[in-house]
């Protein structure tokens, strides 16, 4: 990271629902141009993490520090997405524009630039659509286009390939990179270990707190799995890339890879 | 047959709660759109008849029933919204005991003590011969009150109703938000309760918005649908009501209702998609 400046830090952070804390003194720098994988179980608090980087939530304990000025957007998870509203392309991705202008339409400037990152997305032919008319992998990019209408350094993003297949999954993956090769930091949140969290440059273990942070090499073994987890997973290797095999699976598999033991 | 139709707006009692009437369909119509898509119509059930306490106890003590009552009913909406948000307890439960402990009570100072001022039955179900030239302007400053924040906030009600946490994160003070439209709606409720009566107001507040998700997939297009939509139903049935001489806030009612049954049937299968997919809530919690 040397070079690199500091985009967002959490210190010691603590937080949660209620009486129950989700998030027990997680430490988690993010600096800019990274591209970060957070990865747990259900109810390890990933989301929560993204919210606590977003600003939605406050900690009850431990700091949250962000560079002055830094532009931010949140992509929530498509499945807490009321479908049913009665909203166009257009509109959602207009939303983004909420603090300036306060007229109900449009200015002629707003429009072009909505039509140009929708263009950018290859969905510029969608903008009078109904938000539930679209693909899985439009519905998605609609939600993108609206976070980069407000040109965010930091692009945080809840699950963005959950219940999506092998192609759209490449295809939002490839986004991303475009979008963090051109200098945009982006955080995500996954559960998909072995097609998205392997193949980013760091990686993010949670469960409560932080088990492991580091290049996928470093972090994807079998003990910080574990820890992660609560679950026996195996590390194999596969054309250079770490890949994950549940402990079950691997018992029963007839042919093992090479593995790598922590 | 004209001269009929035509005979009522000879009274001026008439074209007031003709006025009125206009202007509460129009208003609670646009306020509807929120109520709906946010799933608020309980609130809106709910409010209007905790307002009916600060009717009944602003009546018994002598003191105007817009003061009385308003201030009544903006505690409750506040209270509601605090509650709603910070969800101590589940909010269907604390609205219900907030809001029907004031009906409740509201009920018990008229056994009690019976009326003076307003009537009874008006403040339950309308009526337009009540209405007087302090609802005109009630309605008249509500109503510019009221679209004047959704023409000015609307981006920020709009973002806030769809997607309350991005909002949060986009810069929207959502609280505010929420607060500003629990209070535009209690005024809006109390603005309408002479002619629409307190058991009525939330179909009115309901029907207008739902008829208008029929007919469109646009946030714009609803919310002007809505208001014109809810505007034609409070003149159309004012005017029934005087015709057929029944309470003015049946007469609506009924007739949003009779509209709503119309685009129902004639919109089809996409007509009844829209409308189902009302009831569908929002956010899901994740963590």
């Amino acid at each position: 990271m040397t070079g690199r400046h500091e985009l967002l830090a959490l210190t010691g952070v603590t937080c949660g629902y209620v009486d129950e804390a989700v998030l027990v003194g997680v430490d988690l720098t993010i600096h800019d141009r990274e591209f970060v994988g957070i990865v747990g179980p259900s109810g390890a608090g990933k989301t929560t993490a993204l919210r606590v980087l977003a600003g939605s939530m406050h900690p009850a304990r431990g700091r949250v520090a962000r560079r002055p000025g830094l532009r931010m957007a949140y992509v929530p998870q498509v499945e807490t997405i009321n479908w049913s509203f009665p909203v166009t392309v257009f509109e959602c991705v207009l939303m983004a524009r909420v603090t300036g202008r306060r007229l109900p339409w449009a200015s002629r400037a707003e429009r072009a630039q909505v039509a140009d990152v929708l263009a950018r997305l290859d969905i510029g032919d969608l903008a009078d659509r109904h938000i539930r008319e679209l693909s899985g992998g439009q519905q998605q990019r609609v939600f993108i286009a609206r976070a980069l209408l407000g040109e965010p350094q930091l692009l945080l993003m809840d699950e963005p390939t959950s219940g999506v297949d092998v192609r759209l999954r490449h295809e939002i993956m490839h986004l991303l990179d475009d979008l963090n090769s051109r200098g945009m930091a982006i955080v995500l949140t996954t559960h998909d270990l072995n097609g998205i969290a392997a193949h980013l440059p760091r990686i993010v273990c949670l469960n409560r707190s932080v088990i492991g942070d580091g290049a996928p090499h470093e972090v994807l073994n079998a003990d910080v799995l574990e820890r992660t987890y609560g679950a026996s997973m195996q590390v194999l290797e596969h054309g250079g890339m770490p890949v994950v095999v549940d402990g079950y699976r691997r018992a029963h598999a007839p042919h093992h890879a090479e593995s790598h033991h922590a | 047959m004209i001269d009929e139709l035509l005979r009522p707006f000879d009274f001026e009692f008439f074209r007031n709660g003709l006025l009125v009437a206009t202007m509460a369909g129009a208003l609670c119509g646009a306020i509807g759109v929120y109520v709906v898509l946010k799933g608020m119509s309980y609130i809106g059930h709910g409010l209007s008849h905790a307002l009916f306490g600060g009717f009944a106890a602003s009546s018994l003590l002598g003191v105007n029933f817009l003061l009385g009552a308003g201030a009544w009913g903006i505690a409750s909406a506040l209270m509601i919204n605090t509650v709603t948000r910070r969800r101590v307890i589940g909010s269907d439960a604390a609205i219900g005991v907030i809001t029907t402990a004031s009906f409740a009570l509201g009920l018990a100072l008229f056994a009690l003590f019976g009326t003076a001022g307003r009537s009874f039955d008006a403040a339950l179900f309308g009526s337009i011969l009540g209405v007087g030239t302090d609802d005109v302007i009630a309605i008249f400053v509500v109503s510019i009150l009221a679209f004047a924040l959704i023409f000015l906030r609307y981006r920020a009600l709009l973002f806030t109703t769809f997607d309350p946490e991005v909002a949060d994160v986009a810069g929207v003070d959502t609280a505010r938000m929420d607060a500003l439209l629990t209070v535009v709606l209690a005024c809006s409720i109390l603005a309408t309760m002479q002619v629409l009566g307190v058991t009525l107001v939330a179909a009115v507040l309901v029907i207008p918005a739902a008829i208008a998700r029929m007919l469109t997939n646009s946030f714009a297009r609803m919310l002007q649908f809505a208001t014109g939509i809810g505007a034609v139903c409070g003149f159309v049935g004012m005017n029934l009501s005087y015709h057929l001489d029944v309470q003015s806030g049946p007469t609506i009612v009924l007739t949003a209702a009779t509209l709503f049954a119309i685009v129902f049937v004639t919109t089809g299968v996409t007509g009844r998609r829209r409308a189902a997919a009302i009831t569908a809530r929002g956010p899901v919690a994740a963590r």
